[in-house]
């Protein structure tokens, strides 16, 4: 089994793009990532793609090859759709097929387009990646549902808007220096209290944008990068999933999320590494609450501790093991399918120094948590600065 | 019913889930039990838990208990005039349900309200909809 190295990667700036389609914002990202890995299109043996909502968002289906043939491959070219961790399950399966000596090198990535459907339109799309017959149908949104979990875990463990507030109010701020981030805008505490109600306890700060946006990286086998004599100093040592009930109310919890604490013991296990060993991570902040299950599902904190972790200055920029030094999904912005590659993206530059935050990066391990629905779907990965 | 249905698609019978709400509509709720006691509902062939097969139908108990709820003042467009509403997660013991909570202000929900499972329409669209009221 061979090791995989992320040669390169590439992002379109996060935000609103009406004029531009989806194979356009991939054309993009794909171009940033092949110039940035100096790997020759011709060697990618395969395109894996994740994409949630294209049908509904741009009336297309069968965005593989329209993407292979954006990003300039003559290959085989795979659709992934595991919502909103579309492109995370995508790099999985990349990060299988390298290792297992199925490619040398393959291109990974998502694109989405969300802002042309408007908030009302985006509401009704992203509502399908719940249970249409006992969620949809009763009501629950989206937020809806990170909010159902929000209460939960109050009720369970205690904490409340301030300390969500203050999650918020840290990702605006690291995504200050981030070119590619939606929101470059800092915020206060007292905005987030403020602001308009989506669905009790959270507000509108507490929610992640509607975004259009598109990520990719190459990622090669450690031979390739050695022959090629590429400069790729991350790798990618270590990778899980984890699945659970697809409703709530199924869940044997409604303020954990075993599906992502399974993808992480199986991602530590397979790096070799331990929650202690991490120092920086991207964590999937679809909703505020969902950085604190996310914390604790990466076993960071014990569960209804990590509620408070950026009040208390543990997860901020100088805090010991910054999270979501990119922004997150909160202020970088979250176009669903694109969304697990990015944070390989912004995870890799942070670790080999070419990021604005990677000053603020205490260690060479980093964890990317990528969820898909209400968190019936999970992956993590570990990268690792080689020496 | 040949509702249109958000996604433009044309609505047709779900089997197991339009039986479940037209037996909680005539006082009649029930979930699937097997034979380990794991609740789960319809439509369902295997158990979610443990997979077993011998799935029974079992009486819904007469209330539930609210665990979680949330106003949603943004809703997707099939809900745009029931806005603001509460949905909550009751438990009713063997199973929960997803509902929207009636007959009570949405500021006097809280975790622990006792409610009954109902099946009403919403104001939007005439759809049923699953309805916990309190007791
Ligand atoms: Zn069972």
């Amino acid at each position: 089994m061979t090791g995989v190295r992320v040669a390169g990667v590439g992002l379109t700036h996060f935000g609103q793009h009406p004029e531009r389609t989806g194979r356009d914002l991939f054309a993009d990202a794909s171009a940033r990532a092949f110039a940035d890995a100096g790997v020759p299109r011709e060697d990618v043996a395969q395109l894996n793609y994740g994409n949630f909502m294209g049908e509904i968002g741009e009336h297309q289906g069968h965005q593989g090859p329209l993407m292979a043939e954006a990003a300039g491959l003559n290959a085989p070219a795979t659709r992934y759709e595991s919502a909103c961790a579309s492109s995370g399950v995508a790099l999985r399966e990349a990060v299988k097929d390298v290792r297992n000596g199925e490619a040398d090198a393959v291109l990974v990535g998502g694109a989405e387009r969300m802002t042309n459907l408007g908030t009302a339109g985006t509401t009704e799309a992203l509502a399908i990646a719940a249970d249409d017959l006992y969620e949809v149908r009763a009501g629950m949104t989206f937020p809806a549902a990170y909010a159902l979990m929000a209460r939960a875990y109050f009720d369970r463990y205690g904490g409340g808007k301030e300390d969500l507030a203050a999650i918020a109010v840290k990702n605006h701020d690291n995504a200050l220096d981030n070119e590619f981030a939606q929101f470059q805008k800092a915020i206060t505490v007292e905005d987030a209290l403020d602001a308009q109600m989506i669905a009790e306890p959270l507000g509108l700060y507490d929610a992640c944008p509607i975004t259009d946006g598109a990520s990719a990286a190459v990622l090669v086998s450690d031979e390739y990068a050695e022959e090629h004599g590429l400069d790729a100093p991350v790798s990618i040592t270590g990778m899980g999933q984890g699945g659970d009930k697809m409703a709530l109310q199924d869940r044997q919890y409604l303020a954990r999320t075993p599906a992502a604490e399974r993808a992480a013991e199986e991602a530590y296990a397979d790096a070799g590494v331990g929650p202690a060993d991490v120092a920086v991570a991207e964590v999937h902040d679809c909703f505020t609450i969902a950085e604190v299950l996310a914390l604790e599902a990466l076993d960071f904190y014990a569960p209804g501790e990590g509620i408070g972790a950026a009040a208390r200055g543990e997860t901020t920029r100088d805090g010991d093991r910054p999270v979501n030094l990119s922004g997150g999904l909160k202020a970088k912005g979250h176009p669903v399918g694109a969304t697990g590659t990015s944070q390989v993206v912004e995870m890799t530059r942070l670790l080999r120094g070419d990021h604005p935050n990677s000053d603020a990066v205490p260690g060479d391990v980093g964890v990317t948590h990528n969820a898909g629905g209400t968190v019936a779907s999970t992956t993590v990965h570990v990268l690792e600065v080689e020496e | 019913m040949n509702d249109e249905t958000g996604g433009g698609a044309e609505r047709v019978r779900d089997e197991g889930y339009d039986d479940f709400l037209d037996a909680v509509e005539s006082g009649e709720g029930f979930y699937l039990e097997c034979p380990e006691g794991h609740g789960s509902l319809p439509p369902r062939r295997v158990c979610p838990h443990c997979g077993a097969t011998d799935l029974e139908e079992v009486p819904l108990p007469e209330t539930g208990e609210i665990e979680t709820h949330t106003t949603v003042h943004v809703a997707a467009p099939s809900f745009a005039e029931d806005a603001p509403y509460v949905t909550a997660v009751a438990d009713f013991g063997g199973v929960r349900l997803t509902g929207q909570v009636r007959g009570v202000d949405p500021e006097d929900v809280a975790v622990g309200t006792e409610v009954t499972a109902e099946v009403a329409e919403t104001e939007t669209s005439g759809e049923r909809v699953l309805v916990l009221r309190t007791c």
